[in-house]
Protein backbone atom coordinates (compact mmCIF):
# COMPACT_ATOMS: atom_id res chain seq x y z
CA UNK A 1 0.00 0.00 0.00
CA UNK A 2 1.52 3.28 -1.04
CA UNK A 3 0.34 6.59 -0.11
CA UNK A 4 -1.00 7.62 -3.53
CA UNK A 5 -3.30 4.08 -3.23
CA UNK A 6 -4.85 5.26 -0.95
CA UNK A 7 -6.56 8.07 -3.00
CA UNK A 8 -6.90 5.75 -6.54
CA UNK A 9 -11.00 5.86 -7.04
CA UNK A 10 -12.81 3.85 -5.35
CA UNK A 11 -14.31 2.11 -8.63
CA UNK A 12 -10.76 0.22 -9.44
CA UNK A 13 -9.69 -1.05 -6.37
CA UNK A 14 -13.10 -2.31 -4.29
CA UNK A 15 -13.36 -5.20 -6.16
CA UNK A 16 -9.32 -6.21 -5.60
CA UNK A 17 -11.10 -9.62 -3.28
CA UNK A 18 -13.63 -11.13 -4.87
CA UNK A 19 -14.91 -9.89 -8.03
CA UNK A 20 -18.68 -9.88 -8.79
CA UNK A 21 -20.37 -10.88 -11.84
CA UNK A 22 -23.67 -9.21 -11.04
CA UNK A 23 -23.06 -5.15 -10.54
CA UNK A 24 -26.17 -3.93 -12.05
CA UNK A 25 -28.61 -3.63 -9.56
CA UNK A 26 -26.26 -4.27 -6.64
CA UNK A 27 -26.66 -1.29 -4.23
CA UNK A 28 -23.18 -1.90 -2.28
CA UNK A 29 -21.85 -1.64 -5.67
CA UNK A 30 -23.01 1.78 -6.50
CA UNK A 31 -20.67 4.49 -4.37
CA UNK A 32 -20.22 7.33 -7.36
CA UNK A 33 -17.06 7.95 -8.79
CA UNK A 34 -15.05 11.40 -7.47
CA UNK A 35 -13.14 11.42 -10.88
CA UNK A 36 -16.47 11.76 -12.52
CA UNK A 37 -17.58 14.48 -10.58
CA UNK A 38 -14.39 16.27 -11.34
CA UNK A 39 -14.90 16.18 -14.39
CA UNK A 40 -18.50 16.96 -14.34
CA UNK A 41 -17.35 20.03 -12.31
CA UNK A 42 -15.19 20.84 -15.24
CA UNK A 43 -17.48 20.13 -17.40
CA UNK A 44 -20.04 23.00 -15.43
CA UNK A 45 -17.63 26.03 -15.78
CA UNK A 46 -16.91 24.83 -19.46
CA UNK A 47 -20.32 25.55 -20.06
CA UNK A 48 -20.19 28.20 -18.53
CA UNK A 49 -17.17 29.62 -20.56
CA UNK A 50 -18.72 28.73 -23.80
CA UNK A 51 -22.15 30.33 -22.86
CA UNK A 52 -19.76 33.27 -22.75
CA UNK A 53 -18.32 33.33 -25.91
CA UNK A 54 -21.16 32.82 -27.82
CA UNK A 55 -22.55 35.15 -30.23
CA UNK A 56 -25.86 36.06 -28.48
CA UNK A 57 -25.73 39.83 -27.52
CA UNK A 58 -28.06 39.47 -24.72
CA UNK A 59 -25.27 37.37 -22.78
CA UNK A 60 -22.87 40.24 -22.14
CA UNK A 61 -20.75 41.26 -19.18
CA UNK A 62 -23.85 43.03 -17.69
CA UNK A 63 -26.54 40.25 -17.49
CA UNK A 64 -23.99 37.50 -17.85
CA UNK A 65 -20.96 38.01 -15.75
CA UNK A 66 -18.05 35.93 -16.49
CA UNK A 67 -15.64 33.37 -14.98
CA UNK A 68 -13.17 36.03 -14.42
CA UNK A 69 -15.55 38.59 -13.30
CA UNK A 70 -16.88 36.37 -10.83
CA UNK A 71 -13.42 35.24 -9.47
CA UNK A 72 -12.71 38.94 -9.15
CA UNK A 73 -16.05 39.66 -7.22
CA UNK A 74 -15.28 37.01 -5.08
CA UNK A 75 -11.90 38.72 -3.93
CA UNK A 76 -13.41 42.17 -4.01
CA UNK A 77 -16.30 40.55 -1.50
CA UNK A 78 -13.51 39.31 0.20
CA UNK A 79 -10.72 42.20 0.65
CA UNK A 80 -13.70 44.88 1.22
CA UNK A 81 -17.09 43.07 1.79
CA UNK A 82 -20.09 44.71 0.68
CA UNK A 83 -21.56 47.63 1.42
CA UNK A 84 -19.42 48.27 4.02
CA UNK A 85 -20.16 44.70 5.76
CA UNK A 86 -17.86 42.15 5.14
CA UNK A 87 -18.07 39.26 3.72
CA UNK A 88 -17.76 36.68 6.57
CA UNK A 89 -20.03 39.19 8.49
CA UNK A 90 -22.59 38.65 6.01
CA UNK A 91 -22.36 34.88 5.83
CA UNK A 92 -22.39 35.04 9.29
CA UNK A 93 -25.37 37.16 10.11
CA UNK A 94 -27.21 33.94 7.67
CA UNK A 95 -25.56 31.13 9.51
CA UNK A 96 -26.58 32.86 12.85
CA UNK A 97 -30.20 33.10 11.43
CA UNK A 98 -30.39 29.86 10.45
CA UNK A 99 -28.92 28.12 13.24
CA UNK A 100 -31.50 30.14 15.86
CA UNK A 101 -34.44 28.81 13.47
CA UNK A 102 -33.32 25.47 14.11
CA UNK A 103 -32.59 25.35 17.60
CA UNK A 104 -36.00 27.08 18.09
CA UNK A 105 -37.61 24.31 15.92
CA UNK A 106 -35.31 21.44 17.90
CA UNK A 107 -36.37 22.99 20.87
CA UNK A 108 -40.41 22.91 20.38
CA UNK A 109 -40.61 20.30 18.16
CA UNK A 110 -38.99 17.13 19.88
CA UNK A 111 -41.00 17.64 22.94
CA UNK A 112 -44.50 17.94 20.79
CA UNK A 113 -43.25 15.16 18.83
CA UNK A 114 -42.45 12.85 21.54
CA UNK A 115 -45.81 13.97 23.21
CA UNK A 116 -47.86 13.49 19.36
CA UNK A 117 -45.54 9.56 19.84
CA UNK A 118 -47.14 8.77 23.26
CA UNK A 119 -50.72 10.00 24.37
CA UNK A 120 -53.35 9.38 22.14
CA UNK A 121 -54.87 12.68 23.85
CA UNK A 122 -51.87 14.92 22.41
CA UNK A 123 -51.68 13.45 19.64
CA UNK A 124 -55.23 14.22 18.83
CA UNK A 125 -54.59 18.04 19.86
CA UNK A 126 -51.74 18.44 17.60
CA UNK A 127 -52.41 16.67 15.03
CA UNK A 128 -54.78 19.33 12.92
CA UNK A 129 -52.45 22.07 13.80
CA UNK A 130 -49.69 19.91 12.58
CA UNK A 131 -51.10 18.74 9.45
CA UNK A 132 -52.59 21.82 8.40
CA UNK A 133 -49.61 24.34 8.68
CA UNK A 134 -46.89 21.42 8.07
CA UNK A 135 -47.79 21.62 4.14
CA UNK A 136 -47.91 25.93 4.21
CA UNK A 137 -44.62 27.33 2.27
CA UNK A 138 -42.70 29.71 5.11
CA UNK A 139 -42.44 32.34 2.60
CA UNK A 140 -46.85 32.67 2.69
CA UNK A 141 -46.44 33.72 6.20
CA UNK A 142 -43.75 36.37 5.74
CA UNK A 143 -46.34 39.25 5.36
CA UNK A 144 -47.95 38.27 8.74
CA UNK A 145 -45.03 37.57 10.60
CA UNK A 146 -43.45 40.99 9.60
CA UNK A 147 -46.45 42.32 11.09
CA UNK A 148 -46.22 40.34 14.12
CA UNK A 149 -42.93 40.45 14.91
CA UNK A 150 -41.34 43.49 12.88
CA UNK A 151 -39.59 43.79 9.83
CA UNK A 152 -35.87 42.98 11.46
CA UNK A 153 -34.29 40.08 12.92
CA UNK A 154 -37.82 38.50 15.24
CA UNK A 155 -39.50 38.05 11.69
CA UNK A 156 -36.32 36.08 9.69
CA UNK A 157 -35.69 33.72 12.45
CA UNK A 158 -39.54 33.06 13.32
CA UNK A 159 -39.82 32.48 9.82
CA UNK A 160 -37.00 29.94 9.74
CA UNK A 161 -38.51 28.15 13.00
CA UNK A 162 -41.64 27.95 11.38
CA UNK A 163 -39.46 25.43 8.10
CA UNK A 164 -38.10 24.04 10.64
CA UNK A 165 -40.61 22.96 13.58
CA UNK A 166 -42.74 20.51 11.43
CA UNK A 167 -39.84 18.63 10.43
CA UNK A 168 -38.43 18.11 13.55
CA UNK A 169 -42.05 17.07 15.20
CA UNK A 170 -42.61 14.91 12.62
CA UNK A 171 -38.59 12.97 13.23
CA UNK A 172 -39.34 13.12 16.90
CA UNK A 173 -42.60 11.86 16.36
CA UNK A 174 -41.34 8.86 13.65
CA UNK A 175 -38.30 8.13 16.67
CA UNK A 176 -40.72 7.67 19.29
CA UNK A 177 -43.03 5.53 17.41
CA UNK A 178 -39.82 3.32 15.71
CA UNK A 179 -38.89 1.98 19.29
CA UNK A 180 -39.32 -1.64 19.12
CA UNK A 181 -42.10 -2.61 21.74
CA UNK A 182 -39.20 -5.51 23.45
CA UNK A 183 -36.90 -2.98 24.10
CA UNK A 184 -39.47 -1.05 26.23
CA UNK A 185 -40.78 -4.45 28.25
CA UNK A 186 -37.24 -5.45 28.62
CA UNK A 187 -36.94 -1.89 30.57
CA UNK A 188 -40.03 -2.47 32.64
CA UNK A 189 -39.04 -5.55 33.35
CA UNK A 190 -35.83 -4.51 34.53
CA UNK A 191 -37.63 -1.57 37.31
CA UNK A 192 -37.86 0.95 35.07
CA UNK A 193 -40.13 3.87 35.47
CA UNK A 194 -41.81 5.69 33.40
CA UNK A 195 -39.78 8.96 33.44
CA UNK A 196 -36.81 6.14 33.62
CA UNK A 197 -38.04 4.33 30.06
CA UNK A 198 -38.48 7.95 28.43
CA UNK A 199 -35.04 9.24 29.43
CA UNK A 200 -33.17 6.02 28.66
CA UNK A 201 -34.83 3.94 25.99
CA UNK A 202 -37.41 5.89 24.05
CA UNK A 203 -35.30 9.04 23.61
CA UNK A 204 -31.70 7.66 22.72
CA UNK A 205 -33.48 5.21 20.80
CA UNK A 206 -35.17 8.03 18.77
CA UNK A 207 -32.12 10.19 18.79
CA UNK A 208 -30.98 8.43 15.25
CA UNK A 209 -34.26 9.84 13.38
CA UNK A 210 -34.04 13.42 15.43
CA UNK A 211 -30.69 13.88 13.77
CA UNK A 212 -31.76 13.35 10.44
CA UNK A 213 -34.75 15.35 11.06
CA UNK A 214 -31.75 18.07 12.24
CA UNK A 215 -30.47 17.92 8.66
CA UNK A 216 -33.30 17.76 6.44
CA UNK A 217 -34.45 20.98 8.40
CA UNK A 218 -31.16 22.60 7.90
CA UNK A 219 -31.09 21.99 4.38
CA UNK A 220 -34.69 23.65 4.26
CA UNK A 221 -33.78 26.72 6.67
CA UNK A 222 -30.80 27.12 4.59
CA UNK A 223 -33.09 27.63 1.58
CA UNK A 224 -35.67 29.84 2.66
CA UNK A 225 -33.15 31.87 4.08
CA UNK A 226 -32.47 33.68 1.35
CA UNK A 227 -35.86 34.62 0.51
CA UNK A 228 -36.70 35.51 4.32
CA UNK A 229 -33.42 38.19 3.82
CA UNK A 230 -35.61 39.88 1.39
CA UNK A 231 -36.34 42.90 3.06
CA UNK A 232 -35.53 44.42 6.69
CA UNK A 233 -31.83 43.72 6.80
CA UNK A 234 -28.47 44.71 5.32
CA UNK A 235 -26.60 41.98 6.32
CA UNK A 236 -26.62 38.29 4.96
CA UNK A 237 -25.89 36.88 2.24
CA UNK A 238 -29.66 36.83 0.42
CA UNK A 239 -29.85 40.82 1.39
CA UNK A 240 -26.42 40.61 -0.31
CA UNK A 241 -27.86 39.46 -3.29
CA UNK A 242 -31.05 41.91 -3.17
CA UNK A 243 -28.72 44.46 -2.80
CA UNK A 244 -26.27 43.77 -5.76
CA UNK A 245 -29.26 43.35 -8.14
CA UNK A 246 -30.71 46.44 -7.35
CA UNK A 247 -27.16 48.13 -8.54
CA UNK A 248 -27.36 45.27 -11.61
CA UNK A 249 -23.94 44.02 -10.22
CA UNK A 250 -24.62 40.46 -11.41
CA UNK A 251 -21.47 39.38 -10.62
CA UNK A 252 -21.84 39.31 -6.77
CA UNK A 253 -25.54 37.87 -7.26
CA UNK A 254 -23.40 34.40 -8.77
CA UNK A 255 -20.63 34.62 -6.42
CA UNK A 256 -23.24 34.77 -3.67
CA UNK A 257 -25.19 31.81 -5.32
CA UNK A 258 -22.03 29.89 -5.24
CA UNK A 259 -21.34 30.77 -2.03
CA UNK A 260 -24.76 29.47 -0.54
CA UNK A 261 -24.46 26.15 -2.48
CA UNK A 262 -20.98 25.51 -1.01
CA UNK A 263 -22.41 26.39 2.46
CA UNK A 264 -24.94 24.11 1.75
CA UNK A 265 -23.46 21.22 0.80
CA UNK A 266 -20.54 21.97 3.94
CA UNK A 267 -23.07 22.03 6.39
CA UNK A 268 -24.74 18.50 5.30
CA UNK A 269 -20.94 17.02 5.20
CA UNK A 270 -20.25 18.45 8.87
CA UNK A 271 -24.15 16.65 10.21
CA UNK A 272 -22.90 13.53 8.83
CA UNK A 273 -19.55 14.12 10.81
CA UNK A 274 -21.56 14.57 13.67
CA UNK A 275 -24.11 11.89 13.09
CA UNK A 276 -21.31 9.31 12.85
CA UNK A 277 -19.50 10.72 15.95
CA UNK A 278 -22.31 11.15 18.51
CA UNK A 279 -24.75 8.19 17.04
CA UNK A 280 -22.73 6.00 16.26
CA UNK A 281 -25.76 3.10 16.90
CA UNK A 282 -27.69 4.53 13.79
CA UNK A 283 -28.90 1.51 11.90
CA UNK A 284 -27.89 -0.82 14.74
CA UNK A 285 -30.77 -1.78 16.83
CA UNK B 1 -38.68 -18.64 46.65
CA UNK B 2 -42.10 -17.74 45.16
CA UNK B 3 -44.44 -20.01 43.63
CA UNK B 4 -46.08 -19.15 40.59
CA UNK B 5 -49.54 -20.52 39.83
CA UNK B 6 -51.92 -19.67 36.79
CA UNK B 7 -55.44 -20.05 37.58
CA UNK B 8 -58.05 -20.77 34.52
CA UNK B 9 -56.51 -18.29 32.13
CA UNK B 10 -58.44 -16.76 29.20
CA UNK B 11 -57.68 -14.63 26.69
CA UNK B 12 -59.33 -13.10 23.54
CA UNK B 13 -58.29 -10.69 21.04
CA UNK B 14 -60.67 -9.25 19.42
CA UNK B 15 -59.72 -8.23 16.30
CA UNK B 16 -60.21 -5.05 14.08
CA UNK B 17 -62.24 -5.72 11.48
CA UNK B 18 -64.49 -7.65 13.85
CA UNK B 19 -64.23 -11.75 14.88
CA UNK B 20 -62.20 -12.46 18.58
CA UNK B 21 -58.90 -14.76 18.24
CA UNK B 22 -59.07 -17.35 21.45
CA UNK B 23 -55.44 -17.62 22.06
CA UNK B 24 -55.39 -19.03 25.33
CA UNK B 25 -58.36 -20.87 26.80
CA UNK B 26 -58.64 -22.28 30.48
CA UNK B 27 -55.09 -22.60 31.07
CA UNK B 28 -54.00 -24.01 34.72
CA UNK B 29 -50.72 -25.02 36.39
CA UNK B 30 -48.91 -24.77 39.55
CA UNK B 31 -45.13 -24.37 39.06
CA UNK B 32 -43.05 -24.71 42.19
CA UNK B 33 -39.80 -21.83 42.53
CA UNK B 34 -36.59 -23.56 40.70
CA UNK B 35 -38.81 -25.67 38.33
CA UNK B 36 -37.55 -24.61 34.90
CA UNK B 37 -40.48 -25.31 32.45
CA UNK B 38 -41.06 -25.50 28.70
CA UNK B 39 -43.37 -24.75 26.33
CA UNK B 40 -43.55 -26.35 22.69
CA UNK B 41 -46.40 -25.95 20.22
CA UNK B 42 -47.20 -24.93 16.96
CA UNK B 43 -47.54 -20.83 16.14
CA UNK B 44 -50.42 -19.41 17.64
CA UNK B 45 -50.80 -21.85 20.03
CA UNK B 46 -50.75 -19.17 22.19
CA UNK B 47 -47.15 -19.24 23.99
CA UNK B 48 -46.12 -15.70 23.70
CA UNK B 49 -49.57 -14.63 25.07
CA UNK B 50 -49.08 -16.75 27.94
CA UNK B 51 -45.32 -15.54 28.64
CA UNK B 52 -46.47 -11.98 28.12
CA UNK B 53 -49.55 -12.17 30.58
CA UNK B 54 -47.44 -13.95 33.23
CA UNK B 55 -44.59 -10.82 32.18
CA UNK B 56 -47.51 -8.72 33.24
CA UNK B 57 -47.98 -6.99 29.58
CA UNK B 58 -51.00 -8.31 29.28
CA UNK B 59 -54.27 -8.63 30.68
CA UNK B 60 -55.90 -11.73 30.53
CA UNK B 61 -59.59 -11.71 29.20
CA UNK B 62 -60.22 -14.51 32.50
CA UNK B 63 -58.67 -16.01 35.02
CA UNK B 64 -55.32 -14.83 37.26
CA UNK B 65 -51.52 -14.86 38.09
CA UNK B 66 -49.88 -15.08 40.79
CA UNK B 67 -46.51 -15.13 41.97
CA UNK B 68 -45.86 -16.16 45.77
CA UNK B 69 -49.13 -15.28 46.31
CA UNK B 70 -49.27 -11.71 44.96
CA UNK B 71 -51.32 -11.36 41.93
CA UNK B 72 -49.81 -9.87 39.20
CA UNK B 73 -51.25 -6.41 37.73
CA UNK B 74 -48.30 -5.38 35.50
CA UNK B 75 -44.42 -6.08 34.84
CA UNK B 76 -41.93 -5.98 37.89
CA UNK B 77 -38.67 -7.07 38.07
CA UNK B 78 -38.96 -10.22 40.27
CA UNK B 79 -40.18 -11.45 36.62
CA UNK B 80 -37.28 -10.76 33.98
CA UNK B 81 -38.15 -11.33 30.68
CA UNK B 82 -35.77 -12.85 27.74
CA UNK B 83 -36.43 -11.86 24.50
CA UNK B 84 -35.55 -13.43 21.01
CA UNK B 85 -33.58 -10.48 19.64
CA UNK B 86 -34.12 -6.88 19.38
CA UNK B 87 -34.52 -5.88 23.18
CA UNK B 88 -30.78 -5.08 23.71
CA UNK B 89 -29.93 -1.20 23.68
CA UNK B 90 -27.60 -0.64 21.31
CA UNK B 91 -26.88 2.76 21.97
CA UNK B 92 -25.15 1.47 25.21
CA UNK B 93 -22.32 -0.92 25.63
CA UNK B 94 -22.04 -4.08 26.57
CA UNK B 95 -22.01 -3.55 30.44
CA UNK B 96 -24.18 -0.86 30.21
CA UNK B 97 -26.60 -2.60 29.95
CA UNK B 98 -26.12 -5.31 32.31
CA UNK B 99 -26.21 -2.56 34.57
CA UNK B 100 -29.38 -1.02 33.08
CA UNK B 101 -31.27 -2.55 35.80
CA UNK B 102 -29.33 -1.91 38.96
CA UNK B 103 -28.96 1.57 37.54
CA UNK B 104 -32.48 1.95 37.09
CA UNK B 105 -32.61 0.74 41.12
CA UNK B 106 -30.18 3.41 41.79
CA UNK B 107 -27.73 1.14 43.15
CA UNK B 108 -24.12 1.87 44.18
CA UNK B 109 -21.72 2.42 41.54
CA UNK B 110 -18.88 0.26 42.13
CA UNK B 111 -20.99 -2.68 43.98
CA UNK B 112 -23.22 -2.60 40.09
CA UNK B 113 -19.13 -2.52 38.76
CA UNK B 114 -18.80 -5.77 40.67
CA UNK B 115 -22.08 -7.36 39.79
CA UNK B 116 -21.57 -6.84 36.19
CA UNK B 117 -18.45 -8.11 35.70
CA UNK B 118 -19.42 -11.42 37.74
CA UNK B 119 -22.05 -11.85 35.58
CA UNK B 120 -20.08 -11.32 32.22
CA UNK B 121 -17.69 -14.08 33.17
CA UNK B 122 -20.88 -16.42 34.53
CA UNK B 123 -22.16 -15.70 31.00
CA UNK B 124 -18.63 -16.16 29.03
CA UNK B 125 -18.38 -12.40 28.09
CA UNK B 126 -15.14 -10.99 30.70
CA UNK B 127 -13.41 -8.63 28.44
CA UNK B 128 -16.26 -7.94 26.19
CA UNK B 129 -17.77 -5.26 28.58
CA UNK B 130 -16.62 -2.16 26.38
CA UNK B 131 -17.89 -3.99 23.47
CA UNK B 132 -20.96 -2.19 21.10
CA UNK B 133 -23.85 -4.35 21.79
CA UNK B 134 -24.03 -4.99 17.68
CA UNK B 135 -20.36 -5.55 17.20
CA UNK B 136 -21.31 -9.05 18.85
CA UNK B 137 -22.49 -12.24 17.50
CA UNK B 138 -26.39 -13.02 17.75
CA UNK B 139 -25.05 -15.49 20.51
CA UNK B 140 -22.85 -12.93 22.58
CA UNK B 141 -26.04 -11.07 22.51
CA UNK B 142 -28.47 -13.61 23.86
CA UNK B 143 -25.50 -14.01 26.67
CA UNK B 144 -25.98 -10.22 27.35
CA UNK B 145 -29.41 -10.68 27.71
CA UNK B 146 -29.33 -13.42 30.13
CA UNK B 147 -26.93 -11.44 31.76
CA UNK B 148 -28.82 -8.24 31.87
CA UNK B 149 -31.98 -10.08 33.32
CA UNK B 150 -29.88 -11.71 36.18
CA UNK B 151 -28.34 -8.23 37.30
CA UNK B 152 -32.09 -7.49 38.77
CA UNK B 153 -31.71 -11.03 40.29
CA UNK B 154 -35.20 -12.34 39.74
CA UNK B 155 -37.59 -14.97 40.97
CA UNK B 156 -38.51 -15.95 37.30
CA UNK B 157 -36.86 -16.22 34.27
CA UNK B 158 -39.49 -15.47 31.10
CA UNK B 159 -37.21 -16.76 27.79
CA UNK B 160 -39.69 -16.35 24.19
CA UNK B 161 -37.74 -18.25 21.79
CA UNK B 162 -34.47 -17.01 23.40
CA UNK B 163 -32.33 -19.38 21.12
CA UNK B 164 -35.05 -19.14 18.35
CA UNK B 165 -32.44 -17.00 16.17
CA UNK B 166 -29.35 -18.79 16.03
CA UNK B 167 -27.30 -21.85 14.16
CA UNK B 168 -27.68 -24.52 15.06
CA UNK B 169 -24.03 -25.10 16.88
CA UNK B 170 -24.36 -21.52 19.27
CA UNK B 171 -27.73 -23.04 19.91
CA UNK B 172 -26.12 -26.25 21.54
CA UNK B 173 -23.80 -24.15 23.35
CA UNK B 174 -26.28 -21.88 24.78
CA UNK B 175 -28.45 -24.50 25.93
CA UNK B 176 -26.03 -25.65 27.87
CA UNK B 177 -25.51 -22.29 29.34
CA UNK B 178 -28.74 -21.94 30.53
CA UNK B 179 -28.91 -25.06 32.17
CA UNK B 180 -25.29 -23.91 34.04
CA UNK B 181 -27.75 -20.93 35.12
CA UNK B 182 -30.33 -22.57 36.22
CA UNK B 183 -28.33 -25.07 38.09
CA UNK B 184 -26.11 -22.62 40.06
CA UNK B 185 -28.64 -19.68 40.41
CA UNK B 186 -32.05 -22.04 41.19
CA UNK B 187 -34.15 -19.62 39.63
CA UNK B 188 -37.25 -20.37 38.15
CA UNK B 189 -37.47 -20.61 34.17
CA UNK B 190 -40.33 -20.55 31.62
CA UNK B 191 -38.80 -20.79 28.36
CA UNK B 192 -40.78 -21.40 25.32
CA UNK B 193 -39.26 -23.45 22.10
CA UNK B 194 -40.44 -24.63 18.57
CA UNK B 195 -36.81 -27.19 18.86
CA UNK B 196 -38.86 -30.40 20.16
CA UNK B 197 -34.69 -31.66 21.56
CA UNK B 198 -34.25 -28.11 23.58
CA UNK B 199 -37.87 -28.58 24.96
CA UNK B 200 -36.78 -32.02 26.14
CA UNK B 201 -33.10 -31.04 27.04
CA UNK B 202 -33.87 -28.62 29.13
CA UNK B 203 -37.35 -28.87 30.57
CA UNK B 204 -37.17 -30.14 33.65
CA UNK B 205 -41.04 -29.76 33.17
CA UNK B 206 -42.41 -29.63 29.69
CA UNK B 207 -45.84 -28.49 28.10
CA UNK B 208 -47.17 -29.54 24.82
CA UNK B 209 -49.33 -26.79 23.67
CA UNK B 210 -52.23 -26.91 20.84
CA UNK B 211 -53.84 -23.70 19.09
CA UNK B 212 -57.71 -22.78 18.86
CA UNK B 213 -58.55 -22.27 21.17
CA UNK B 214 -54.63 -22.43 23.06
CA UNK B 215 -54.89 -24.67 25.92
CA UNK B 216 -52.02 -26.53 27.40
CA UNK B 217 -52.34 -30.40 25.32
CA UNK B 218 -49.89 -32.71 27.41
CA UNK B 219 -47.58 -32.16 30.00
CA UNK B 220 -44.41 -33.90 30.90
CA UNK B 221 -42.07 -34.35 33.91
CA UNK B 222 -38.66 -35.01 32.40
CA UNK B 223 -35.50 -36.47 33.93
CA UNK B 224 -33.04 -34.65 31.16
CA UNK B 225 -32.30 -31.29 32.63
CA UNK B 226 -31.25 -32.39 35.90
CA UNK B 227 -28.97 -34.77 34.66
CA UNK B 228 -27.92 -32.51 31.92
CA UNK B 229 -24.62 -30.86 32.65
CA UNK B 230 -22.82 -34.24 34.02
CA UNK B 231 -23.39 -36.05 30.83
CA UNK B 232 -22.04 -35.16 27.68
CA UNK B 233 -25.46 -33.61 25.73
CA UNK B 234 -24.42 -35.04 22.40
CA UNK B 235 -24.30 -38.56 24.37
CA UNK B 236 -27.70 -37.56 26.51
CA UNK B 237 -29.61 -36.47 23.27
CA UNK B 238 -28.57 -39.82 21.29
CA UNK B 239 -30.07 -41.62 24.47
CA UNK B 240 -32.85 -44.33 23.74
CA UNK B 241 -34.92 -42.53 26.40
CA UNK B 242 -34.36 -39.29 24.94
CA UNK B 243 -35.10 -40.52 20.99
CA UNK B 244 -38.37 -42.40 22.42
CA UNK B 245 -39.58 -39.21 24.00
CA UNK B 246 -38.14 -37.00 21.17
CA UNK B 247 -40.40 -39.19 19.00
CA UNK B 248 -43.01 -39.47 21.08
CA UNK B 249 -43.53 -35.45 20.72
CA UNK B 250 -43.11 -35.48 17.33
CA UNK B 251 -45.70 -37.71 16.55
CA UNK B 252 -48.02 -36.23 18.94
CA UNK B 253 -47.29 -32.13 17.38
CA UNK B 254 -47.66 -34.20 13.67
CA UNK B 255 -51.13 -34.94 14.83
CA UNK B 256 -52.00 -31.78 15.78
CA UNK B 257 -50.65 -30.27 12.60
CA UNK B 258 -52.78 -32.51 10.67
CA UNK B 259 -55.81 -31.76 12.66
CA UNK B 260 -55.12 -27.93 11.68
CA UNK B 261 -54.34 -28.70 8.27
CA UNK B 262 -57.28 -30.19 7.94
CA UNK B 263 -59.78 -27.49 9.96
CA UNK B 264 -57.87 -24.73 7.31
CA UNK B 265 -59.03 -26.96 4.34
CA UNK B 266 -62.31 -27.27 5.69
CA UNK B 267 -62.58 -23.38 6.04
CA UNK B 268 -61.48 -23.13 2.39
N1 LIG C 1 -52.22 -8.45 19.50
C1 LIG C 1 -52.94 -9.43 18.93
N2 LIG C 1 -54.12 -9.16 18.32
C2 LIG C 1 -54.86 -10.15 17.77
N3 LIG C 1 -54.52 -11.43 17.75
C3 LIG C 1 -53.36 -11.79 18.33
C4 LIG C 1 -52.50 -10.80 18.95
N4 LIG C 1 -51.42 -11.42 19.45
C5 LIG C 1 -51.59 -12.73 19.15
N5 LIG C 1 -52.74 -12.96 18.49
C6 LIG C 1 -53.25 -14.25 18.05
O1 LIG C 1 -53.33 -15.09 19.16
C7 LIG C 1 -52.88 -16.39 18.85
C8 LIG C 1 -51.72 -16.77 19.75
O2 LIG C 1 -50.61 -15.94 19.44
P1 LIG C 1 -49.20 -16.08 20.17
O3 LIG C 1 -49.41 -16.00 21.64
O4 LIG C 1 -48.29 -15.09 19.57
O5 LIG C 1 -48.78 -17.56 19.77
P2 LIG C 1 -47.33 -18.22 19.71
O6 LIG C 1 -46.38 -17.38 20.47
O7 LIG C 1 -47.56 -19.57 20.30
O8 LIG C 1 -46.97 -18.34 18.27
C9 LIG C 1 -52.53 -16.39 17.38
O9 LIG C 1 -53.62 -16.90 16.66
C10 LIG C 1 -52.32 -14.94 17.07
O10 LIG C 1 -52.67 -14.67 15.74
MG1 LIG D 1 -44.50 -16.49 19.82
Amino acid sequence: MTVLSRFRPAGRNRSAGARKTVTFGDASEVKGSPSWSVASLIFLFFVWWWIKRGPDPMINDRTFPSLRQSWDAFFELVDIGYRRVGLWDHTWASLWRVLKGLIYGVVVGVPVGFAMGLSNRLRGIFDPVVELLRPVPPLALLPLFIVWFGIGEGSKVNLLFFAAVWIMVIAARAGVLGVHGSKVHAAYSLGASRWQILRYVILPNALPDIFTGMRVALGVCWGTLVAAELTGTTTGLGAMIFAASKFFRMDIVVVSIIIIGVIGVAMDLVMRFLERRLIPWRGKG
Amino acid sequence: MKDLSVGELGMVYELPKGGSVEALQNVSFDLRAGRLLTLLGPSGCGKTTLLNIIAGFLAPTSGSVTLGGDSITGPGQERGMVFQQGALFEWQTVSQNVAFGPRMNRKKRSETETLVRDLLSTVGLQGFGDKAVYELSGGMQQRVALARCLANDPEVILMDEPLGALDALTREKMQGLILKLWQETGKTIILVTHSVEEALYLGDRLFVMAPRPGRIEREYELPFAKEGLDVDPRAMKASPEFIAKREELLSLIWEMEEQIMGHEGAMS
